[in-house]
Order: structure tokens, then sequence, then C-alpha cells
């Protein structure tokens, strides 16, 4: 059997979304971004809201996620990327406003905006990619930083002391009446990343039924924050990490 | 003569009649005085009922300017309103639009400053507003409506202005023209833009329009490389002059002959007409020169009005703020001299005529 022979539409089983854009990405080896920005990119092509998409990123390591998912694109002051989509989405109500937020952007500079976006029942859906660490500005501290990790400005480990403790903002937004999905996932396995997919399309299509505001934590890994290798992230996250950011639903109503 | 259409009400709720009426799709606010009765009129007169306006009180005026920054990316008419404080708070949003290139209005009801200052009126943002507060080189369009009839006819101008550059627009008005009643006729109702006119007005816009057939719309203030972030300035920087060459604006109250210039704006050239009557009363040939955009600024005008005059007085409600303007303008023609009430306290046209007479006039 030629090459020629095997790559036929019925072999098929699986295909880069066409919405992903032939470039390199900046991103460093062994992070999560790459998974998500492709769960949805898949997602907003199989729901066929490519021209009805209104997408808004961060600062922060995803500050570029415009390069790599061919559509529309706002890249939000830092933190406020909350308060654009509910704009957006008030005023453009038939598109599917997303915001892409890591854990210093959302959980910190943009507490507020993030808080009052999902109790407001904003018909959006907010991704949050949690990886305890500042990325793009070199591993400093955030929120979320667990107790005890260190970090290039908790050198010798997060104290509560000094630093207080780590913000649980998914918990949090749980609690609030506005939300109508909350939902804490990783995808550092096959099996992790099918749940997490499953996760984002649930509140992408909860945001265009109107059912309220939408959160899907993504625990993640940052091995070159961190200092260890993918793999060693990766184990270092589920012995760490999930204990203090448990997966699952929060909530679903 | 019966007028008609006439309405009595104050500069803020002109702004907010004038905002349903000029087809704005969405007002986006947080409460502080001297100007919250945009947002209040606005939330009794319901537009979303009507014209289908979003209004939307924010979590703070961060979140507000930040809902404009998406609203006008998406190609919307956005605009907020607020005061001294706030939009302080605001500034580093309306540095992001600038940067983006995202048309939205900001109103400025100014209250006396700094800090939390006072709730009585003020122009001390002038400086905030023409230079800009924000980070980088950026210019927002300035408007001074000097009456309650100009804060319901700039809304549309600010809008038309703030669309046709792709730039913030600013009405920077006081606690004065936001809290006084006046006669008022309100502009005609223009229809809010459908989906496809705001295509057709805004290809640039992030809403998803069209994506097929066009590449992907991305509003950003990021560039990594500085020479191409060089070009994004320099393109930036022809479209100001661009702005300066075709939108100055300004009125001219009996200059031809003058040989004293009061050069004033908002409130306080009420007062000045005020004064220059009284002064050519009394045999003094005094004229007022209103710059009603605050940026661009009437630069030239000033400047060949300035060559046969005894001198300038700038009455302005801060510590001296457009007279660097009006100094750079006449470049030395003729002697500038200062008036100003500070901290919330509103000038008198009696003290702006002892100011000239003590200043010019031995």
């Amino acid at each position: 059997m030629t090459k020629e022979e095997i790559i036929q539409p019925e072999n098929l089983v699986y295909a880069k979304p066409t919405l992903m854009n032939e470039v390199g990405m900046h991103y460093c080896p062994g992070c999560s971004h790459g998974v998500v920005h492709k769960l949805i990119a898949e997602i907003i092509e199989e729901m066929g809201m490519e021209e009805k998409t209104i997408a808004i990123c961060p600062v922060g390591c995803a500050v570029f996620a415009y390069r790599y998912i061919d559509v529309d694109w706002l890249e939000a002051a830092h933190g406020r990327a909350p308060a654009l989509a509910t704009a957006c989405k008030r005023m453009w109500q038939d598109r599917l406003v997303f915001t892409y937020q890591g854990d210093g952007d959302l959980a910190c500079i943009g507490a507020c905006e993030t808080i009052h976006a999902l109790n407001r029942g904003e018909k959006i859906t907010i991704i949050f990619i949690n990886n305890a660490i500042y990325g793009m500005t070199g591993g400093q501290m955030a929120p979320t930083t667990l107790l005890g990790m260190k970090t290039s400005t908790c050198p010798y480990g997060r104290t509560p002391e000094l630093h207080g403790y780590p913000l649980n903002m998914t918990d949090m937004a749980a609690t609030l009446e506005g939300t109508a999905f909350v939902s804490r996932q990783s995808v550092h396995t096959v099996a992790a990343i099918r749940k997490a997919k499953k996760a984002i399309r649930h509140a992408f299509e909860n945001s265009m039924n109107g059912k309220g505001s939408n959160l899907v934590e993504i625990v993640s890994s940052c091995n070159s924050g961190w200092k260890a290798s993918p793999v060693k992230a990766n184990e270092w996250m589920e012995e760490n990490m999930f204990k203090y950011y448990h997966l699952g639903d929060l909530k679903d109503i | 003569m019966i007028e008609e259409n006439v309405e009595l009400m104050k500069g803020n709720e002109a702004i907010a009649h004038a905002a349903i009426r000029c087809g704005c799709d969405g007002y986006f606010g947080y409460p502080i005085t001297p100007q919250s009765e945009v947002l209040e009129t606005l939330s009794e007169l319901k537009p979303w009922e009507t014209s289908g306006m979003v209004v939307l009180q924010a979590e703070s005026e961060v979140a507000a300017i930040n809902m404009l920054y998406g609203g006008g990316g998406s190609g919307k008419r956005v605009m907020t309103s607020s005061s001294s404080p706030g939009v302080a708070l605001m500034q580093e949003g309306i540095s992001y639009m600038a940067a983006a290139e995202i048309p939205a209005l900001i109103v400025n009801v100014q209250r006396g400053g700094p800090g939390l200052g006072t709730i009585q009126p003020s122009q001390s943002d002038y400086r905030q507003a023409t230079v800009g507060g924000g980070n980088g080189d950026y210019n927002v369009i300035v408007l001074a409506p000097n009456s309650v009839q100009e804060m319901a006819d700039f809304v549309d101008l600010a809008f038309e202005l703030a669309f046709k550059y792709r730039n913030p627009t600013m009405i920077l008005s006081d606690g004065v023209i936001g809290q006084m009643m006046e006669k008022v006729v309100l502009p005609p109702i223009k229809p809010r833009r459908t989906e496809e006119e705001i295509a057709a007005e805004c290809p640039w816009a992030v809403n998803g329009h069209g994506l097929k057939h066009r590449k992907p719309n991305i509003l950003t203030s990021l560039e990594m490389d500085p020479h191409v972030m060089e070009q994004r300035n320099l393109d930036m920087q022809k479209k100001y002059a661009t702005i300066r060459e075709t939108e100055v604006r300004y009125e001219e109250y009996l200059c031809d002959d003058a040989d004293y210039l009061l050069v004033a704006f908002g409130c306080v050239a009420r007062m000045g007409k005020e004064a220059v009557d009284t002064l050519r009363r009394e045999g003094i040939k005094a004229g007022l020169f209103r710059p009603i955009t605050l940026w661009p600024f009437p630069e030239e005008q000033l400047h060949h009005l300035a060559g046969r005059l005894k001198g300038i007085l700038v009455p302005e409600m801060n510590a001296g703020q457009m007279i660097y303007d009006v100094r750079l303008a006449v470049e030395g023609q003729t002697p500038i001299k200062h008036f100003g009430r500070i901290g919330g306290v509103v000038p008198t046209p009696d003290e702006i005529i002892l100011s000239l007479k003590q200043q010019f006039i031995p």
C-alpha cells in the first residue's frame, strides 16, 4: 500500500482543525495552552460558529491567542476581558462570545471584572487557564500559587504570613447566582482532554442558549515556570494542584 | 412666538436623550456626582424597549471603559459618562482604545480635584483630556460644550468623528453645564445601524460578520517588533495631523476689532461673553475666542488674531491649563495672562473683568 493510497478521506481518523492557523506557536513545549486552543478551534468549527464568534484574549501567555485560532479577536487590557465580553454579548446576542484568561489576568488584576460578569449572568464563557504562576513575565507568584510553591517572587516558597492564601476563583464562581455552568478540568491525558472538550462545548452551548455565565477552569502545567520537564510537571500537577483544585463539574443548572 | 420642540432639562439629561436619539447602541457607566443623571435618565427612559439600546451599570469605571473597548471594537456606537476621578480611572482603557483605533464616546462632567476633590464644577482635567492621561503618544478628540444645547448636539457629532477617524472622542463638560437646566431642542431621531450597515461602515470590526470571505479582524494594541510598532505610531500621528487640519472648531465673538481677547471654553466662555459685553459698554474693545475642539486646538486661528492685540486673558476653572496651548498658538505676539478659580469655585464675569483690567490696563 502506497502513502497516496493511505491518505484518503475514508481513512481519516484525525485532522488538525481548519481554524488552527499554520504558524509556529510561542508556547513552551509541554504547555497546556496549545491543547486548549485546539479544543476551542474544534468546537467553534463543530458548532458552525466561525462567522458568529467574538473571541477575547488576555494579557499573559495567551496574549497572542489571536495568532492561532482563525476567528475575530479583541486583545484586552490586563484583566479586563470579561468587561469587553459583556458589552459584545449584550449588543451581539446571536454571537458566541468567550474570553480566554490566565490566573494572573482572571484571579488577580481582573478579579473584579470576572466576578461581576459571572454574577450578572452574562451569556458568555470564560476559559480560565490556571497554572499557578505568571508564565509570560518569567515565573512570578500568582494568586493561585500553592502554599510552599517557589516562584521568582516567593523564592523561599509561598507562605500565608507573607503572601496570603491561594485564591480559588472557580469554587467562588460556583456560589454566584449568575453562573450556569462551572467546571474544572485538565488536559494532561487523552481522557482528560476529552472531558475538557465536553465541558467547553457545554459552556459554549450554554452561552448560546442564554442560560447564564459559564466558567471552565483548566488546571494546567507550566513546565518552564515550574522548572520541570513536561512529564515531571504533569506529575507534580497531579500530586499537588489537583489536591487544591479538584477536577469536575462544580455547578450545572 | 411659541417655539416648537423646545424642552427644559439638565445638560446631563440632554446627553441621555441625545444618545438614544442618535442611534447609540450601548451606554456603560458607573455613578459619580455630578453626572449620575445620565445613567439615571437612561434607566428611566428604558431605550432597550424602544431603540434597542443597551444600558448597563458597570461595576467600576475601569469596567465601563473596557466595555467600550469591547463594544466599540465590535463596531457598535458605545458611550460612557463619568466625572473627573472616574475618568482618571478610565485612562488605561482610553490609551488602549486609541492604540487599537477603537471609536467610542466618553463624557467627562468635570469636578474639582485633585484626588476625590469636590463635587463642584471645574475644568482641571483639560490637560488630562488634551495631552493624554494614559501611556503613550496618542490623542483623543475633545469637544467642549458651553450649553445644554451643545451637550445634546455634540453626542452625534462625537460619534461621527469617532467613527470617521476610528478614535475615542471626549465631550469635556463640567458640573455647571451638566447640572444647569436650560432650553434645548433635541436632535432628530436616527435609527441604530443594522448589522449590514455596521459591516459596511466598520470592515475592521470584531464581530465575525462575513468571516469566511475575509481575513479575521484582530484589534490589539500589542506589537513586539519595534519597527512595526514605530510604523503603527507614525500612522496614528498621520491620522492626528489630518484631524488637526480638518476638525478644528471654535467660535469668535467681537474678535475683529478687539484690543483684548478672552480665550475661554465651556461654561467660562459664557461668563467671558458677558464680560466682553460689559467691557464694550465701558468703551474697552474686548472680544471672546472660544475653542470648541480643545484637541485639536484652534491654534492657527488664534495665531492670526493675536498679532494686533494688546493682550489675552485666559480665564479658566483651573490653575492654568489651556493657557499653555494659547501660548503655543500665539508664539509671543502679545502678552498672555491667566485668571483661575480652582477647587470647585465658579468665577463671575465681574471677576474676569477685574482681572483683565488689573493685568492689562494700568
